[in-house]
């Protein structure tokens, strides 16, 4: 009986040892690459993870996370580097870039265009506006509605989002005070060329949590964009922020009845990032310069995000050009990346302790 | 009877200690591995709470000078250009964020005050600050003047530090009034008492639900026992996620629980129960239902009922009967499982994290924020080690009152 | 002495309550559990029952969710694992514990009590604090992020089942037998195998099982240090249901579900196997 037990546990060792061995020779010569998942991630997966892992026979490890510094900071002050590439919200940038959470990026090893232009001048100037990443994106902070449960009085403009009354029913916001801070100053009347310059100061930031406070009671908090259409098509919310191509996504493959209000939409570029200290800085970088080729990028225009390179333009589903950011620039603001660089931090704090109050 | 002989009291005394080693010798491998892969992990954990060297590490040369400080006006001259220039080179190697959230922590506020004038700083020599830092460093900002701000920097400065206690028992030290009860926000006191309270509730459900179950199979024949406890037992071996998701499916706004309700009618619109405190409960008295019935029901099926039939026989009312005979015999069992459905809920992180929205949470999920969202890892130690402390506390209790090893595992 | 006929209404009334609230606490038990299954069939990406399959209707199930699962890869790699960790955490957790139960069953061990206590701490202490520990102390060692990592990890948290359940196999047991086989000349690997091993066996087993479905459903840990290799099935749900809740976690729930009964079956068949071997070495 005891040797039959033992054959048959070296047995069952070996073979899980094989299975290991298995496991860590596909681990070789692999990228861990980080995205937001949901629509985006599908359109990233389809026009540059895919066609990436083909032409240069790397294992792309495809992650989601829910935005925010705080994993990449984790990991690279345990020095436990789990990401190489990440896809940033500007908003956000500037902040890791800053806390030097961030490699460096050379900008002119960037590839030239489709059309034979150098990278500085393909790429439109923003994206390529801080040393630790290249833009790839242009999209938008919007907010829907649904059809089928908005009722009487459709909302037309992002005072109706502070606006109980007119629009009865639950607000679903994602859980933190970027883009909700400007909506709020943008409804209480501040100008949009002036509301950075507002939040700047603890008057305005109270003034901001103020208009926050008229509408707490009915607001709903989510932590990834991802839940918005789900809350918005269950009925959890009557009007939902979230990122336009999200929206586009649901409306356009799902036939859902969701109407996108551009009033005071906060636009910024997403751009992607090589986290510090990563073993895998050179891979990183081919990544990152075959991701931001012209025509990837031309792939984003299905879920209505901008690329930021001219050239790809041509290249792209020419239907989706009204539902891009850039088409509705003149109602919305542009998220200051420098700003929450330097009140990111503290403004956090403060509209956490503003939450659990 | 004669008394042992030296040789053979020695002779017991070592093969007493032979045995005893052997027995230690089965022990040693797993004692070592516990000690190496959880217990060192713990107390890492609790060095983590009280030794903090960042600030020293990134400013060494500004906290020599500010030993010389008395800590009443502003820091001399010399302090505050040596800051300076530690602060242009912070910015030159991108370490000024870093400065500026420990700051943060010690002084609210200070985050974007040292960003924006680290920001002004990298632009000038270094040549220069070393006689004009002082005065760059006030004009960038006016909390630079303040003496409260050096104080707060001094002490952030400090590389064993017992702050990261006080802010977690929602303390503060205060220049001259010494300890006192933080001003602002006081967070962490409430949550540990919602904490402990809606343990309370979750073991005083368990033991109302517990109980009549336990005692009605201790009634059956023990076949039927046996066939209606694989009920307890199921839910008590799947996976906990699943049994989270399973009320989640249940809860949510058009959930199965509130489309049933809708279509008999007995509501109009849907009911708010998922991401409530209201959630979390439930979920968690699930959860943990079994670990309530299995002792129950181990030390009921020991009770001869005749003792309680001889009572009534002897026309005790039932009631009476029930409370002074039958009752007090399954204290032993209703305290082990009370006790154990409260040290798991103390310290529950997962259900709460993902049915208890914001209203629902415990201060494990306040742990789990300040360890992956807000990175302030010595404050998430510190509230670790109240915790454990408090289940250490309640551990030992368990362990003289039930033992250790007599957790029922069905 | 008769009980008079009014204490015997309210002894049925007693007994018919006791009998109805015990069976709605049954149903409170097992009912999330079976809600599951059917609504993993749905073909809505939906968490609630349609229309179509109130009335039954075979269109409105279908099999995409299960599908889903099985032709994406983050699953895949999730199952194999939640396998591979759980299968060595196992391994390591029943070997050291059945021998640490060994020595702690004996009467001469010195400490036991303080011993046993430390040894079983991994399962009282909060997931959340040895989660944070770990991620610390592993990501020092460069132990984070790695299957030796997690599978160590995972092993602490699985030996106080196998102590348990061991040392309840050990409860009287008569060390008297392995002395008087080690005077007759036998080795003492021997004697643990022969003598010590065939009685504690379902424990041993039992233990085993608890190691590994700890493994298996764990979920804080790996959160706190196990990097995007190291995804385990419990990982995957967790982020599924915090992010895009959608019914591919209701089929891998579902069949999770089918795990824990058969894992249940074993045990039971174990349970009644121990109580036979009990009962035959009574008899003799």
């Amino acid at each position: 009986m005891a040797r039959s037990l033992t054959t048959r546990f070296s047995a069952f060792a070996l073979a899980a040892a094989l299975g290991t061995a298995g496991f860590a020779a596909s681990a070789e010569e692999s990228l861990t690459v980080v995205s937001w998942g949901g629509a985006y991630g599908v359109a990233q997966k389809k026009h540059v993870i895919d066609p990436f892992q083909k032409d240069t026979g790397v294992k792309v490890l495809f992650e989601d996370y829910s935005g925010g510094v705080a994993e990449i900071k984790a990991q690279v002050e345990s020095g436990n580097i789990q990401w190489d590439v990440v896809d940033f919200e500007v908003i956000d940038l500037e902040r890791a870039c800053s806390e030097g959470l961030l490699e460096s990026i050379p900008h002119e090893d960037l590839p030239a265009g489709v059309d034979g232009k150098s990278a500085a001048e393909d790429f439109i100037p923003e994206a390529l506006a801080s040393e630790c990443a290249v833009g790839n994106i242009v999209w938008s902070v919007v907010f829907a509605y649904n059809e089928k449960t908005i009722g009487g009085t459709k909302a037309a403009s992002i005072e109706d989002f502070f606006d109980t009354k007119k629009i009865p029913g639950k607000r679903a916001l994602r859980k933190r005070p970027q883009v909700n801070m400007e909506w709020a100053l943008l409804a209480d009347g501040v100008a949009p060329k002036d509301v950075y310059e507002v939040l700047a100061t603890p008057e305005g930031q109270q003034r901001a949590f103020d208009k926050l406070a008229t509408i707490k009671d009915d607001l709903v908090w989510f932590d990834s964009w991802s839940q918005a259409p789900q809350l918005l098509n269950d009925g959890g919310a009557v009007l939902v922020q979230s990122a336009n191509g999200r929206f586009y996504d649901a409306i356009r493959q799902e036939n859902k009845p969701f109407v996108i209000v551009w009033d005071g939409h906060v636009y910024d570029l997403d751009a992607w990032a090589i986290v510090k200290g990563t073993q895998k800085k050179d891979l990183a970088l081919k990544f990152i310069a075959y991701a931001t080729g012209s025509k990837p990028l031309a792939g984003m225009p299905d879920v209505a995000y901008g690329p930021t390179r001219k050239s790809s333009m041509p290249l792209a589903d020419p239907t989706a050009a009204p539902h891009l950011p850039t088409a509705h620039l003149d109602k919305g603001i542009q998220a200051s990346s420098d700003f929450w660089a330097d009140y990111g931090e503290s403004l956090g704090e403060k509209f956490n302790e503003w939450l659990l109050k | 009877m004669s008394s042992l002989t030296t040789t053979e009291a020695d002779q017991a005394a070592s093969a007493r200690s032979k045995k005893r080693l052997t027995a230690f010798l089965f022990v040693v491998p797993l004692l070592a591995f516990i000690l190496l892969t959880f217990v060192a992990p713990i107390g890492s954990m609790l060095w983590r709470s009280v030794h903090h060297p960042a600030v020293a590490e990134l400013i060494p040369l500004t906290l020599v000078e500010l030993q010389r400080w008395d800590g009443t006006a502003l820091p001399d001259e010399t302090t505050l250009n040596v800051f300076a220039q530690e602060l242009h080179g912070l910015a030159k190697e991108r370490l000024s964020g870093k400065l500026s959230e420990e700051l943060n922590r010690a002084y609210t506020g200070m985050s974007s005050v040292v960003k924006s004038s680290a920001r002004r700083i990298a632009r000038i020599e270094t040549e220069q600050l070393a006689t004009q830092g002082a005065g760059t460093l006030l004009k960038a900002h006016g909390n630079w003047s303040k003496p409260e701000v050096w104080y707060a920097i001094k002490r952030a400065g400090a590389v064993y530090t017992y702050d990261y206690y006080l802010t977690a028992l929602d303390l503060e030290l205060h220049p001259e009034q010494g300890i006192q009860v933080r001003e602002d926000t006081q967070i962490y006191l409430q949550l540990y008492g919602k904490t402990l309270n809606m343990a309370l509730v979750i073991t005083l459900f368990c033991a109302l639900l517990g109980y009549p179950l336990a005692y009605y199979l201790a009634g059956l024949p023990e076949n039927r026992a046996n066939l209606l406890l694989v009920l307890v037992l199921l839910p008590f071996w799947t996976s906990l996620l699943v049994r989270t998701t399973a009320w989640i499916a249940l809860l949510q706004t058009n959930g199965v629980i509130n489309s049933f309700l809708l279509s008999t009618g007995l509501i109009s619109q849907p009911i708010e129960m998922l991401y409530t405190s209201f959630a979390t409960v439930v979920a968690m008295t699930h959860i943990l239902l079994p670990f309530m019935i299995l002792p129950l029901y181990s030390v009921m099926r020991g009770i001869d009922p005749s003792y309680l039939r001889a009572a009534l026989s002897l026309g005790a009312k039932p009631i009476p009967a029930f409370a002074r005979i039958y009752f007090p015999m399954t204290l032993p069992g209703l305290s082990a499982g009370a006790l154990l459905v409260f040290i798991i809920s103390v310290g529950y992180y997962i259900t709460p994290a993902l049915v208890g929205g914001t209203d629902g949470q415990m201060i494990s999920n306040i742990i789990a924020f300040h360890m992956q969202r807000s990175n302030n890892w010595e404050l998430a130690a510190a509230l670790g080690s109240l915790l454990l402390g408090l289940i250490l506390l309640l551990y030992w209790v368990y362990d003289r009152f039930v033992g250790a090893s007599n957790i029922k595992l069905g | 002495m008769k009980i008079p006929a009014y204490y015997g209404f309210w002894h049925h009334l007693g007994a018919w309550l006791l009998k109805t609230s015990s069976w709605l606490v049954l149903l409170f038990l097992i009912m999330p559990i079976l809600v599951i299954i059917p609504l993993s069939f749905n073909v809505e990406p939906f968490f609630s029952f349609t229309e179509g399959m109130l009335t039954l209707q075979p269109e409105a199930y279908s099999l995409r969710w299960y599908r889903e699962i099985f032709n994406d890869p983050k699953w895949i790699l999730a199952i194999q694992n939640s396998f591979l960790i759980g299968i060595f955490a196992t391994l390591l957790a029943t070997v050291l514990g059945t021998c640490a139960a060994v020595g702690l069953a004996r009467d001469d061990m010195p400490y036991r009590r303080f011993i046993t206590a430390l040894l079983l701490s991994p399962m009282i202490v909060p997931l959340i604090i040895t989660a944070a520990g770990m991620f610390f102390f592993y990501s020092n060692m460069g132990l984070a992020g790695s299957y030796l990592g997690v599978i160590l990890a995972h092993a602490a948290l699985g030996t106080p089942f196998v102590i348990i359940t061991v040392t309840a196999t050990l409860t009287g047991f008569d060390y008297s037998l392995a002395r008087a086989a080690l005077n007759l000349g036998a080795t003492p690997l021997r004697v643990f195998f022969d003598i010590i091993m065939p009685l504690i066996r379902p424990g041993v087993i039992s233990g085993a099982l608890f190691a590994f479905i700890t493994s298996f459903d764990e979920v804080v840990v790996i959160l706190f240090m196990a990097g995007p290799q190291q995804r385990t099935i419990p990982r995957q749900m967790f982020s599924g249901l915090r992010e895009q809740i959608n019914p591919s976690i209701l089929a891998i729930a579902t069949l999770l579900i089918l795990v824990s009964i058969a894992l249940l079956i074993t045990l039971e068949l174990l349970r009644r196997r121990s109580e036979r071997l009990r009962g035959v070495e009574l008899i003799e």
